[in-house]
C-alpha cells in the first residue's frame, strides 16, 4: 500500500476529525439546569416544602404557582445565597408571618398536646391493653368438662368424622 | 358503664370545637408583629423621584400603613374611604405602593384621589414580606415609638374605621 | 320538566324513607311482623326512585340544560360528554345526590341478599340506614338542591373545573363513596345488635362480607385519588395529607381494624364490644369526613364552595347520628359481654394489639388535622399541620403494626408461645434482614430508612410464605400426598388475608424505593436538547401548538431513549382551557413496572426555550399495585364458599376436610 499521507498529517486530520466530532456532541449536550446553582435549589426546594403557600388552599411554597409563592421562593433563595441557615431563615418567615407558614409545627406550650399526644395514647392503649388482658384471664374462668361432654368429644373426634365441621 | 361512656364524652368535646369552627376563617393569618417595632425600610418615595422615606422620617407620630396597588380590586373598594378620612385630617395615611409601576400608580391616584401624605414604593415586595403583607390591600396602625398596634387584612370598612381604627389612633395620639 | 321530576322523585324518596324507619324500628321493638315486612319493599322503592333522581340530573348535564342552575355552573357545551356525565358528581349538590345513591344502593343490596336474616334483624338494620337517608336527603332539599332552576337559563355554562375534567375524576368519587357509604351498612348492624341485645358470632358472619366489600372499595378510592393527584397536579407527589385525604384515611384505618375484630367476633365470639364501637366509630369518621369537606371549617384543596348554613346543618346530623350511636353503646355495650378467654400471647392478643395500634393512628391523623381549629377556637394563634408532622407521627405507629403482621396470621389462637413463634419465623426474619441490608446496594445507595421499609415489607412475605408452608404441610401430613395438591383446598378467605397482606407489602415497597432513590431535574430546554435521568435519555423534539374539544395550548414531544435506543415516546402539554381560561399542565407519564418517568412543561423563557422538569420515579407504581393488591385481597376473601349458603347446602360432605378457614 502505498503512503496517502505524508506522517504528521495524519495525526492532524485525527486530532481535527475529533475536535469537530466533540463539537457535534456539544449539540447534542445535556440540557442546563434552570437554577445557576442546582445544590443551592436542591437546598430551597427541600425547604420551601416545609412552608406553607398563604394564598393558597393548602399547597406548600415548593408547589405552588402564586405570585406570593414566587416572590417567598426568591427571598428563601437569596438569603441562603447570603449564608443564612435554614433555621435562620424559618425564624424570618415566622417572624413576619407567625407559625400558620410553618407545616412543621414548632415545639412549644400550645403544641404539646399535639407532639405530645400521639405518644401518650399509645402507652394509654398499651396499658389498657395490658390490663384488659389480665383481667379476661380472671373473669373467664375456664370450666373442665364433664363426663357427659368428655365422652361426647371422643366420639366426635375419633368417630363420624363428617358431623365434626 | 363509665369506661364506655368515653367515646361519647370525646365526640361531644370535638364537636365543640366543630361549632366554634364554623364561625372562624381557617385561612386568616394573624400578624405576629402586633406590639412589635415596625421593619425599619427606606423605600424610593412615588411622587418625588429620587428621594426616599424612612421609618425614621415617620417617628414621633401615629401614622396608618395602607398597602396598595393599582391592579387590586378590593383596594379600590376602600379608597373612597380613605381619601374621606385623610380629608378629616385625624391621622397622616402613608401609602406602600405594592408591586406595581409608577407610571401606572400615578394614573390610578390621579383617577381615584390621593389620600396620602407619602408614599413608598416596593417594587419586588420585599418590605411587604418584611410586614407580613400576604394579599392586599393591608393597614396597620404604627404609634409615636414606631411600634405596630393594628392590623386589619383587607379591604377597610366603615365599622372597622368607625369602631377599632380611629378610636385607637385617637388613644395613641393622646 | 326532567329536573322537577328529579325533586319530586327525591321527596317522595324522603316521605317512602320515613314510613320505612318508622315502621321497621317500631315493628322491630314490638316484634309486629307486618309492620317489620314492610322494609324491604321499602328499600327497594328508595333506590329506584333515587335512580330516577339521579338519571334526571345526569339527563339534565348531558342534555346541556343551562335552565338548571347546578349545569350551568358546572358544565359547558364544548365539555366532552363523559366529563358532562362526570359533573353530575362534581360539585357540592351533585355529590350529595351520589352519596344518596350509593347509600340506597347499599339498602338496596341488604334488602335483597338478606334472606337468611331473622326479619327483625333486617327491619332495623334498613330502618337506620332509612333514618340516615332522612338526614341526607333532607340536607338535599333544604340547603343544596341540584335542581334548582337558573331563571333565565344560562346562555353556556361555566364549564367543569379543569383539574377534574379527567378519567380519574369520574371513577375516584364513586368508588371513595361506595366505601364511605357501605360502611354504613355495618354500622347499622351494629346499632340493631345493640337494640335487640343479640351480639354473636353469627351476627359477625353476617356483617362481615359488607365490611370487607366497603373496605375494598374505600381502598380503591383512596389510591385513585392519590394516583390521580400525582399525574393531574405536575408535581408528582401522592399524599399530601390534606384535611380531605385525611378524612377518608381515617375511616379505612378504623374500618381495617374493624375487619380484622369481626375476624375474631366471628371465630371466637371475642372482642364484642370492640367490633361494635369500631362499626360505629368509622363510620362518624366517614360522616365527620363529610362534614370537614363541606363546611369550611378546614382549608383544603378539595372543599367544596361552603356556607356556614350547611356546615351547621351536617354538625347537626352529626351529633344525632354520631351521639346517638355512642349514647347508646354507652348504655347497651356493658349487656354484650365478654368474649372467650385467651392468653397474653396468642393470635387474639396480637390482633388486640392491631385494633389498638390503628386506632391510636387514626386518632393521632385526626389531632393533627383539628389541632389548628383547636388552637384557634381557643385563641391560642394560628398554626398549620403538614406532612413533617404526619410523617413524623404516622410511620413509627404503624411499624409495630406492620411487625405484628407477620405474627398475627401464624399465632395460634387463644394460646401461643413466644419461644415456638420464633422457631417458626426465625428464617423468614433472618431471610428479610439479609435482603433489606443487602437490597440498597443493588439501588445504589444505602440509607437505614429504605432498609428498615423493605425489612417490613420483605418480612411480611416472608412470613406470609411460611404460613402457607405450613398449612399445605399439616394438610399433607393428614391426607398425604405432595403440598401442592392442597393449595386449592384452602379457603378462599385465607388467600384473601395472604393476597392483602402482600399488597400492603408491595405498598410499603413502592413508598420506600421511591422516597429513597426518585431524582429531579429542573433543566431548560429547546428543540433538540436532551437531558439524561435514571438511565434514559430524553429528547425534546419540537413543540407545537394543538386544540383540544375545550382547550388550546402547546403539546412537547420527548423522545425516550435508553443506550442509544429509542424506547418510547412523551407528549407533555400545557393546556389553556378557554371558559375559564385556566391554565393546566398535563404531564406525561411513561409507566413501567419498575419506575415511572415523568416529564412536565413549566414555563416559556425568552429565546423560545422551555422550562422541562423530568423525574425518575423507581417503583412508584407499587405504591397503587399494592393498594389495588389489598382491594383484591377483600373480594377474594368475600368470594369464600361460607358466604355462597345457598350453594354449601346442597354440598356432600367431602373425605377430607379442610382446615378451618383463617
Amino acid at each position: 500500500m502505498t503512503r496517502v499521507m505524508s506522517g504528521w498529517k495524519l495525526p492532524v486530520i485525527f486530532l481535527a476529525s475529533l475536535y469537530v466530532l466533540q463539537a457535534f456532541c456539544a449539540l447534542a449536550e445535556e440540557a442546563p439546569s434552570v437554577a445557576a446553582d442546582p445544590v443551592l435549589e436542591k437546598r430551597v426546594m427541600r425547604l420551601s416544602e416545609e412552608l406553607r403557600c398563604l394564598v393558597c388552599q393548602n399547597q406548600s411554597l415548593s408547589d405552588s404557582n402564586a405570585e406570593l409563592a414566587t416572590d417567598l421562593r426568591n427571598q428563601v433563595r437569596e438569603m441562603m445565597q447570603a449564608g443564612k441557615s435554614d433555621a435562620q431563615i424559618r425564624d424570618y418567615m415566622v417572624a413576619s408571618y407567625g407559625d400558620f407558614i410553618l407545616y412543621d409545627p414548632p415545639f412549644k406550650m400550645t403544641t404539646l398536646v399535639l407532639w405530645v399526644g400521639p405518644f401518650l395514647l399509645l402507652v394509654l392503649g398499651a396499658v389498657m391493653l395490658a390490663r384488659n388482658l389480665k383481667q379476661r384471664r380472671q373473669a373467664v374462668s375456664e370450666q373442665p368438662l364433664t363426663s357427659e361432654q368428655r365422652a361426647r368429644a371422643r366420639t366426635l373426634l375419633s368417630g363420624n368424622q363428617d358431623e365434626a365441621q | 358503664m363509665a369506661r364506655h361512656l368515653i367515646p361519647l364524652l370525646v365526640f361531644v368535646v370535638i364537636v365543640g370545637f366543630l361549632w366554634a369552627g364554623l364561625s372562624l376563617n381557617p385561612r386568616e393569618v394573624p400578624s405576629p408583629l402586633i406590639d412589635k417595632p415596625a421593619p425599619e425600610f427606606s423605600l424610593p418615595k412615588l411622587r418625588e423621584q429620587g428621594a426616599v422615606l424612612r421609618t425614621d422620617d415617620l417617628r414621633g407620630q401615629v401614622w396608618l400603613l395602607n398597602v396598595f396597588a393599582s391592579w387590586c380590586t378590593p383596594c379600590l373598594e376602600e379608597h373612597p374611604l380613605l381619601v374621606d378620612l385623610a380629608k378629616r385630617n385625624v391621622v397622616p395615611v402613608y401609602g406602600l405602593n405594592y408591586k406595581d409601576q409608577r407610571a401606572v400608580a400615578l394614573k390610578w391616584l390621579r383617577r381615584h384621589g390621593d389620600p396620602y401624605t407619602g408614599i413608598m414604593v416596593d417594587v419586588e415586595g420585599r418590605t411587604g414580606i418584611e410586614y407580613g403583607v400576604y394579599g392586599v390591600p393591608e393597614t396597620f396602625v404604627i404609634d409615636k415609638r414606631g411600634v405596630i398596634r393594628f392590623k386589619h387584612i383587607g379591604p377597610l370598612t366603615p365599622q372597622v374605621l368607625e369602631e377599632k381604627i380611629v378610636p385607637l389612633v385617637k388613644r395613641l395620639q393622646a | 320538566m326532567i329536573p322537577e321530576l328529579g325533586n319530586f322523585a327525591i321527596v317522595l324518596a324522603l316521605l317512602i324513607a320515613c314510613v320505612q324507619a318508622f315502621c321497621s324500628l317500631v315493628g322491630a321493638a314490638r316484634g309486629n311482623a307486618v309492620w317489620m315486612s314492610v322494609a324491604r319493599p321499602a328499600a327497594h322503592a328508595l333506590f329506584l326512585l333515587v335512580v330516577v333522581a339521579f338519571a334526571c340530573l345526569a339527563y339534565s348535564f348531558l342534555s346541556n340544560d343551562f335552565s338548571v342552575l347546578n349545569v350551568a355552573t358546572n358544565s359547558n357545551s364544548t365539555l366532552p360528554w363523559f366529563y358532562r356525565m362526570a359533573a353530575t358528581w362534581g360539585s357540592h349538590e351533585g355529590s350529595l345526590l351520589l352519596w344518596i345513591l350509593m347509600l340506597t344502593g347499599w339498602m338496596f343490596a341488604v334488602a335483597t341478599f338478606s334472606k337468611h336474616l331473622p326479619a327483625d334483624m333486617v327491619a332495623r338494620i334498613l330502618g337506620v340506614m332509612a333514618l340516615i337517608s332522612i338526614g341526607f336527603m333532607l340536607f338535599l332539599l333544604l340547603t343544596s338542591n341540584p335542581f334548582e332552576r337558573l331563571l333565565p337559563p344560562a346562555a353556556d355554562g361555566r364549564d367543569l373545573n379543569p383539574l377534574l375534567q379527567d378519567p380519574g375524576m369520574v371513577i375516584h368519587p364513586p368508588m371513595l363513596y361506595m366505601g364511605y357509604v357501605g360502611f354504613s351498612v355495618v354500622f347499622a348492624f351494629a346499632i340493631a345488635a345493640l337494640l335487640s341485645g343479640r351480639l354473636d358470632s353469627t351476627w359477625a358472619r353476617w356483617s362481615r362480607p359488607w365490611t370487607t366489600v366497603a373496605w375494598s372499595f374505600l381502598t380503591v378510592g383512596i389510591a385513585l385519588g392519590s394516583w390521580w393527584a400525582y399525574y393531574e397536579l405536575g408535581w408528582g407527589g401522592w399524599w399530601f395529607w390534606d384535611p380531605v385525604e385525611n378524612a377518608s384515611f381515617m375511616p379505612w384505618l378504623t374500618g381495617t381494624a374493624l375487619m380484622h375484630s369481626l375476624a375474631v367476633t366471628e371465630k371466637r365470639g371475642g372482642f364484642k364490644a370492640w367490633t361494635v364501637l369500631l362499626a360505629i366509630i368509622t363510620f362518624s369518621l366517614s360522616l365527620l369526613g363529610t362534614f370537614l369537606v363541606r363546611s369550611g371549617v378546614l382549608t383544603s384543596v378539595h372543599a367544596f364552595a361552603t356556607d356556614p348554613e350547611r356546615g351547621v346543618f351536617i354538625l347537626i346530623f352529626l351529633i344525632f347520628v354520631v351521639g346517638g350511636s355512642l349514647a347508646l353503646y354507652a348504655w347497651r355495650a356493658p349487656r354484650v359481654g365478654l368474649g372467650g378467654r385467651f392468653e397474653l400471647v396468642s393470635r387474639e392478643s396480637a390482633l388486640l394489639a392491631n385494633n389498638v395500634l390503628l386506632l391510636v393512628a387514626a386518632a393521632s391523623v385526626l389531632l393533627g388535622t383539628l389541632y389548628p381549629l383547636f388552637l384557634d377556637a381557643l385563641g391560642l394563634g394560628k398554626i398549620s399541620v403538614g406532612p413533617p408532622y404526619f410523617n413524623a407521627v404516622f410511620v413509627p405507629l404503624m411499624a409495630p403494626a406492620l411487625f405484628l403482621m407477620g405474627i398475627g396470621p401464624i399465632a395460634r389462637w387463644k394460646k401461643a408461645g413466644i419461644p415456638d413463634l420464633g422457631k417458626r419465623l426465625k428464617w423468614a426474619f433472618g431471610v428479610a434482614l439479609l435482603c433489606a441490608l443487602l437490597l440498597p446496594f443493588t439501588m445504589g445507595r444505602w440509607s437505614p430508612m429504605i432498609s428498615f421499609g423493605l425489612l417490613l415489607a420483605i418480612w411480611i412475605i416472608a412470613s406470609g410464605l411460611v404460613n402457607l408452608w405450613e398449612r399445605t404441610t399439616q394438610l399433607a401430613l393428614v391426607g398425604g400426598g405432595r403440598r401442592v395438591k392442597y393449595l386449592k383446598r384452602l379457603p378462599r378467605g385465607y388467600y384473601g388475608m395472604l393476597l392483602a397482606h402482600f399488597g400492603v407489602a408491595v405498598f410499603i415497597i413502592g413508598v420506600t424505593l421511591v422516597n429513597g432513590y426518585e431524582t429531579e431535574k429542573d433543566v431548560r430546554m429547546k428543540p433538540g436538547s436532551t437531558v439524561a435521568i435514571g438511565g434514559y435519555d430524553l429528547r425534546l423534539e419540537r413543540l407545537e401548538d394543538m386544540v383540544g374539544p375545550n382547550y388550546s395550548g402547546i403539546r412537547g414531544v420527548v423522545t425516550v431513549m435508553k443506550n442509544g435506543r429509542v424506547v418510547n415516546m412523551m407528549y407533555p402539554e400545557k393546556r389553556l382551557y378557554n371558559v375559564q381560561q385556566m391554565p393546566m399542565t398535563e404531564a406525561a407519564i411513561d409507566t413501567g413496572f419498575t419506575r415511572d418517568l415523568y416529564v412536565s412543561l413549566g414555563e416559556p423563557l425568552d429565546g423560545g426555550d422551555w422550562v422541562v422538569r423530568v423525574y425518575h420515579k423507581p417503583f412508584i407504581d407499587w405504591i397503587w399495585g399494592g393498594a389495588f393488591l389489598m382491594a383484591m385481597g377483600g373480594i377474594v376473601a368475600v368470594s369464600d364458599r361460607r358466604y355462597r349458603l345457598a350453594k354449601a347446602r346442597n354440598q356432600k360432605p367431602e373425605a377430607v376436610k379442610d382446615v378451618a378457614p383463617a
